[in-house]
């Protein structure tokens, strides 16, 4: 008897889930910054709802204009990690780093950088300098240039040391266009390389778990890795780079944006053991937890093996590996194969993960 | 990559190996209901696919056992009075933050500028009452057996190193009442319980034994990897199909038979029952809950702030209650999955992770033969 009202409830909570996103707390909570459920709804109902426009509607990495005759990816990003400085890189790091590789996953090639910074009284100069040095090298080892900036100094207690904010622009190719919403039943799912380092770096680096592991975060530009995969097949949908919310979150953009099923394997899933590790005695899931320098790539299946070879080819996807496929339904569903051999889906979460009690 | 003590539970060989001897004990036409009274297990079953391993005949019925889940609305709407008493710093453990009050969660009030802290262990609290001396520190204890000892390890180390600035607002509960009043609920038939592994590591597996001596049900103590929870399965079943009722303790290797006198023995030092406590969904429990010692008075913020203590009813549409008990799959509850969700919880079931409706919507809601077609595609 259950079984035909299980599906009925299942149909109601899909269509539940298809109506327009609304935000129902009246003041912002840091579930709205954490990439997951709150971060959807505030995007769609407050900034779609307020600039609504094509070019910002398919909500992908950056925006793709065209200029004249040229092509060009736009994007911007602010940085607030906490702490600043940690286990394989810095804020600087990031901010560049995380600009390019949004440009990289509209398929631009990453030209040109702004750098706007918000000091907090009383922060120290030298903590700066290490800080801008460090953009200079990203910036160098990314073959971009920070060409124009801002500095903004708030009274002490009103920042949190330095925030920085970056945006970029970059060339796309003649006849590349990519976008989520372009992946279809067949097509294979890659990841670049193992994931979750960054925010498990960043989540012991804070000192508040009294728990240690070798592990440093993964920040990297990416535009590298992709001139190489672009290179070689014209078979590429969609890349997103992985950053908050993890390649749980992407996943659930691509069933969702293409209408389609997603179903990967627990087991193909590259994890570093710290990284487990850390996850397991935390009760979190690696899938949820940000990367900065790790992408997740949609190819034509028929391709995939060319794309992963590129992909492996080049230093920054060494570890590239297939982690599922693009299926015909269930839509707008991520499914997952557990390594156990169970099935489960991998929905987004609300906002952080939080770690269990027991 | 293999990890040691995590992958050996969870091999898909030996899991098919033991689906295949759970199916052979199932009596023709014979239905089975087991509960797993802990929110940990109902989360491992959801998080592995665990079902896609049972036969039909074979339906996992999720308990109370879920810290966040029984916490009365009343109980949160005090602690939500004492973060706003002036200088308090009021600090819980991670799920607690999502969990609606009469006038939203402790994330909403942390928006509205009340001073919430997160913190993974109560000695953390401590740490932040010693870095704070000009605040007032409350620490809202929830959990069974399992989070008690260090509870009151805590209380002991306050009072030990006199730190006048710390509290603790005690909402610890103990299973056994708990299952004992599922027991004598008229509206469920049960054949076995899996019990929960974490509190029988600090209970033992003893006071379960009134389980099967007086109501002729099996309890397996289970650990809490997949295979762990398969296997206790299987015994449950051996038992069932042998006609026996007794406590057996599959999760050895963390559970010793009489439980741990130490964590007891701190636990008795610090806390006492109280006369009766508010479950959610559950109502009124005799003895089902520890507040803190009279000895230890200084520190328990119910008496140092005085809490409204107003009893709350649940939302009207919420299920909850029949949720925890049992009676109802998480989807049959009429809000579920459409007023109720992760992001919006009106019930308390849909907050944590531990709970059956979020462990339900968040990993088992799906339509596994539509996956197993897409999967062959």
């Amino acid at each position: 008897m259950t079984g035909v009202r299980e599906d009925l409830v299942l149909e109601r909570i899909d269509r539940t889930r298809r109506a327009r996103a609304r935000v129902r707390e009246d003041r912002i909570t840091m579930s709205h910054g954490a990439g997951g459920k709150a971060t959807h709804s505030l995007i769609e109902a407050v900034f779609l709802d307020a600039f609504d426009n094509p070019l910002l509607a398919p909500l992908e990495d950056g925006a793709r204009l065209q200029v004249g005759r040229s092509r060009l990816g736009f994007t911007t990003d602010s940085y607030v990690v906490s702490p600043l400085f940690f286990p394989g890189g810095n804020i600087g790091d990031l901010a560049v780093n995380g600009t390019v590789n949004d440009l990289a996953m509209t398929g631009a090639t990453p030209l040109y950088l702004s750098a706007g910074f918000i000091l907090e009284e009383g922060f120290p100069v030298e903590s700066l300098t290490k800080i801008t040095a460090s953009m200079a090298r990203a910036a160098r080892q990314a073959g971009v240039r920070i060409v124009t900036g801002d500095t903004k100094v708030v009274q002490r207690g009103k920042a949190d040391g330095c925030y920085i904010n970056t945006a970029g622009v970059g060339l796309i190719a003649a006849g590349l266009d990519l976008g989520v919403a372009r992946a279809r039943p067949g097509d294979a799912i890659i990841v670049s390389g193992p994931i979750g380092d960054h925010g498990i770096t960043i989540m012991l680096a804070r000192g508040e778990l009294d728990l240690e592991a070798d592990v440093t975060s993964d920040t990297a530009p990416l535009n590298g890795l992709v001139g190489s995969l672009l290179g070689v097949t014209t078979g590429v949908r969609a890349l997103r780079d992985v950053t908050r919310g993890g390649v749980a979150t992407i996943l659930n953009e691509i069933a969702r944006a293409a209408d389609v099923g997603v179903l990967v394997s627990e087991e193909a899933i590259p994890v570093r053991d710290p990284v487990r590790g850390a996850a397991e005695l935390l009760g979190i899931d690696p899938m949820y937890v940000a990367c900065e320098g790790q992408m997740v790539v949609v190819v034509d299946g028929a391709v995939a093996d060319v794309a992963l070879g590129a992909l492996r080819a080049h230093q920054a996807g060494a570890q590239a590996t297939i982690i599922g496929h693009v299926t015909a339904g269930p839509k707008g569903i991520v499914s997952l194969r557990t390594s156990f051999g169970g099935t489960r889906i991998v929905d987004l979460l609300v906002g952080d993960p939080l770690p269990r009690i027991c | 990559m293999f990890m040691r003590f995590v992958d050996e539970f969870r091999d898909g060989g030996k899991a098919r190996a033991l689906a295949a001897k759970i199916s052979a004990l199932c009596e023709p036409g014979r239905q089975y209901k087991l509960m797993e009274v802990c929110g940990g297990h109902t989360h491992t079953i959801y998080k592995h696919g665990l079902e896609d391993y049972l036969p039909e005949q074979i339906t996992m019925v999720h308990g109370p056992g879920c810290p966040v889940c029984v916490i009365p609305m009343g109980r949160i709407d005090d602690a939500m009075a004492l973060a706003a008493e002036p200088d308090v710093i009021m600090t819980s453990f991670g799920d607690m933050m999502r969990v609606p009050g009469s006038n939203g969660s402790f994330f909403d009030a942390k928006a509205r500028g009340t001073d919430i802290r997160m913190v993974y262990s109560p000695l953390d609290s401590l740490k932040i009452a010693r870095q704070n001396p000009g605040r007032r520190v409350v620490f809202m204890a929830i959990g069974f057996e399992t989070t008690a000892p260090s509870t009151a390890m805590t209380l002991l180390r306050a009072a030990q190193a006199g730190i006048g600035n710390f509290s603790v607002f005690c909402n610890h509960v103990t299973i056994v009442p708990a299952i004992k009043a599922i027991l004598d609920s008229p509206d469920l038939r049960l054949d076995g319980f899996i019990g929960p592994g974490h509190v029988s590591a600090v209970i033992g597996c003893r006071p379960y034994e009134f389980i099967a001596r007086d109501y002729g049900k099996p309890v397996v103590v289970a650990g809490f990897e997949p295979l762990d929870l398969l296997q206790s399965i299987y015994l449950l079943m051996a038992q069932l199909r042998g006609g026996e009722s007794k406590v057996a303790n599959q999760y050895s290797r963390v559970v010793p038979w009489d439980g741990n006198a130490t964590a007891l023995k701190v636990i008795g030092q610090t806390m006492e029952l109280r006369p009766y406590f508010e479950w959610r969904g559950l109502g009124f429990i005799s003895h089902s809950a520890l507040k803190v010692r009279a000895e230890y008075s200084g520190y328990d913020a119910e008496l140092l702030f005085g809490v409204p203590g107003v009893r709350v009813a649940d939302p009207k549409a919420c299920q909850c209650g029949e949720v925890l008990k049992g009676v109802l799959k998480p989807w049959e509850c009429k809000i579920f999955g459409t007023a109720c969700t992760p992001e919006s919880p009106i019930g308390t079931c849909m907050v944590s992770q531990e709970g059956a409706c979020a462990a339900y919507y968040n990993y088992g809601r799906i339509r596994r033969t539509r996956v197993k077609e897409a999967s062959r595609s």
